[in-house]
């Protein structure tokens, strides 16, 4: 079976994200870019699953600006077999993602699409969902634990409040929550091996998908900060506080 | 313009964040709300102030909610909607992008104002940025931060429940369990007061000395994601952006230290609490009030304090 595996190339999550002063979004200009942490979690997933046996080939693929490659190198060094840099000259909304990469479905027949569940960029928790709904396949989100059975996969969700565990029929889409795994750092060999590996380049336009934007960034803002507050010298002093000065308890 | 409203329900009540999407959605239009699978919470959801009808499907493929089905219903009912809202909880999250796929729209997820039918504020990059974005889509696909909406009262309502007929759905998804942790708690994405603890609280042993705290102050009990990742605690008392988003009247964090990722899960709560060892603990910019201290003295004199 092949598991296909979209990665995202985003700002580093340590990196304070700051706000263009003209409000037309986050500067990325000389900021540490990084695979989007989820991503992470999913490519090594599938990377533990053929190591299990439960996988053949894994294809990791990008979509973006040509620095994507990166990322597919890093997902080649962490066991992908070979990826695919499908390029695009600004970061599409999901819904084109998904169109995207149900264009390579069709072409690469995987068993499993396996996605971060969300990008740490936009926030937006919703092209693996989006996917499934395109292949009219079943989907696993927010998944903590994945176990091949034959024909079907096991997925146990991460739920408000406690986990659910579904069955679905294979070929399947699965997004990847915190829990399910520890991703694995590259070896040095590794990451010389990954530079060998296959890599192709496609343009998004030759995939004939509508890629065009459906919402338009009206402004991005800094959130209200917080007014600094006081330090208080006991617990006594907090509570009387919170009583009399906040009024919370 | 009428707005349907995906509603969440446990034990036939509707949950809490579900009534902050009506009260979102009223914004917009007739509230129209979907219950999928339980009658009794149907019924509850007729009492909600602002629900003009409540639509309730009892085909048991929905039973549990499965995305599939689900999401193959909401694109059915669509036609006569305008919007379709749900909270952002596990189910929302799961179900609607589907739906919007199916409806050739990009959803909206995490919506936390709404500036007019078309635009919507909703936070990027882990909250450390409010992007505002115009919808051109014909119908607008949503979820909304329930910390964001006031709920709609439970009661006042009087809308009718229709029942609605089956939507043939491919069975490939099927539903083997749920496991839900035991607490008599308020949950935590919907408590008055939340009292979380960090990495400082050193091990899952200490971590339960939070209990009568949180007992007497009638809170539900947070994590940040060092205390997660330390194996104190599980992974769904996490608060912050890789966990549950929180804004509570009352937050209070002890041996927290207040790294960006936790921030952004809790700054928005009315009150914020800090107590730590660390002067310079980033946890200090966003307290209203501040204790420098052990928590390990400072929790009993706190718990003394209140009485």
């Amino acid at each position: 079976m092949k598991i296909l595996v979209p990665v995202k190339r985003v700002i580093d999550y340590n990196v304070k994200v700051r706000v263009k002063a003209d409000g037309s979004g986050v500067e990325t200009a000389g900021v540490k870019m990084s695979m989007n942490p989820f991503d992470e979690i999913a490519v090594e997933e599938a990377v533990r699953l053929k190591e299990k046996g439960a996988a053949t080939e894994i294809v990791a693929v990008s979509i973006g600006v040509q620095q994507a490659q990166d990322t597919l190198r890093t997902a080649m060094a962490m066991g992908a077999d070979r990826a695919i840099l499908v390029l695009t000259e600004e970061s599409p909304e999901p819904l084109a993602v998904a169109k995207i990469l149900r264009a390579l479905v069709e072409r690469e027949q995987p068993g499993i699409v396996l996605l971060g569940k969300q990008a740490i960029d936009d926030d937006m928790n919703a092209t693996g969902q989006m996917l499934a709904g395109l292949l009219d396949r079943p989907q696993g989100t927010f998944a903590s634990k994945v176990e091949i059975e034959g024909e079907s996969v096991r997925v146990t969700r991460e739920i408000d409040g406690g986990l659910e565990t579904v069955s679905l029929q294979l070929p399947a889409i699965i997004t990847a929550d915190l829990r399910l795994n520890e991703p694995r750092y590259a070896s040095l060999p590794n990451i010389m091996k990954a530079r060998k590996k296959p890599l192709e380049t496609i343009a998004a336009g030759d995939l004939g998908v509508d890629v065009a934007p459906r919402l338009t960034v009206v402004k991005v803002a800094e959130p209200p900060a917080r007014k600094a507050g006081v330090m208080v010298g006991s617990a006594a002093e907090l509570v009387e506080k919170l009583r009399s000065e906040a009024k919370v308890i | 313009m009428t707005v349907l409203v995906l509603l969440d329900h446990e034990e036939g009540q509707i949950r809490q964040a579900s009534r902050s999407a009506v009260q979102a959605a009223a914004t917009l239009g007739t509230v129209h709300a979907l219950v999928v699978g339980d009658e009794a919470a149907a019924g509850a959801a007729a009492k909600i102030a602002g629900v003009e009808k409540v639509l309730l499907a009892t085909d048991p493929a929905l039973a549990h909610e499965l995305a599939e089905p689900v999401a193959t219903l909401l694109v059915s009912l669509a036609g006569d909607y305008s919007h379709i809202v749900a909270a952002a909880t596990a189910t929302g999250k799961n179900i609607l992008p589907r739906a919007a796929a199916l409806l050739d729209v990009q959803p909206i997820p995490d919506v936390v104002e709404i500036v007019d039918a078309d635009t919507f504020v909703r936070p990027i990059y882990a909250g450390n940025a409010l992007a505002t974005v115009r919808s051109s889509d014909g119908k607008k696909v949503l979820t909304v931060r329930a910390a964001n909406f006031d709920p709609a009262p439970a009661d006042g309502g009087t809308a009718d429940v229709a029942t609605l007929a089956p939507v043939a759905s491919p069975a490939t998804s099927q539903f083997i369990a749920v496991e839900l942790s035991q607490s008599e708690r308020p949950e935590l994405d919907s408590a008055r007061v939340v009292v979380s603890g960090g990495r400082g609280m050193q091990n899952a042993e200490n971590f339960r000395l939070l209990e009568p705290l949180a007992d007497r102050l009638g809170a539900a009990i947070g994590a940040s994601r060092a205390a997660v990742d330390s194996g104190f605690v599980a992974n769904e008392l996490q608060v912050g952006q890789t966990g549950k988003i929180v804004a509570p009247e009352l937050y209070v964090a002890l041996g927290i230290s207040g790294a960006i990722q936790h921030l952004a899960g809790m700054k928005d709560s009315k009150v914020i609490v800090a107590i730590n060892k660390d002067p310079e603990a980033p946890i200090f910019q966003v307290a209203d009030y501040g204790i420098v201290g052990d928590l390990f003295t400072v929790l009993p004199e706190l718990e003394s304090a209140l009485g």
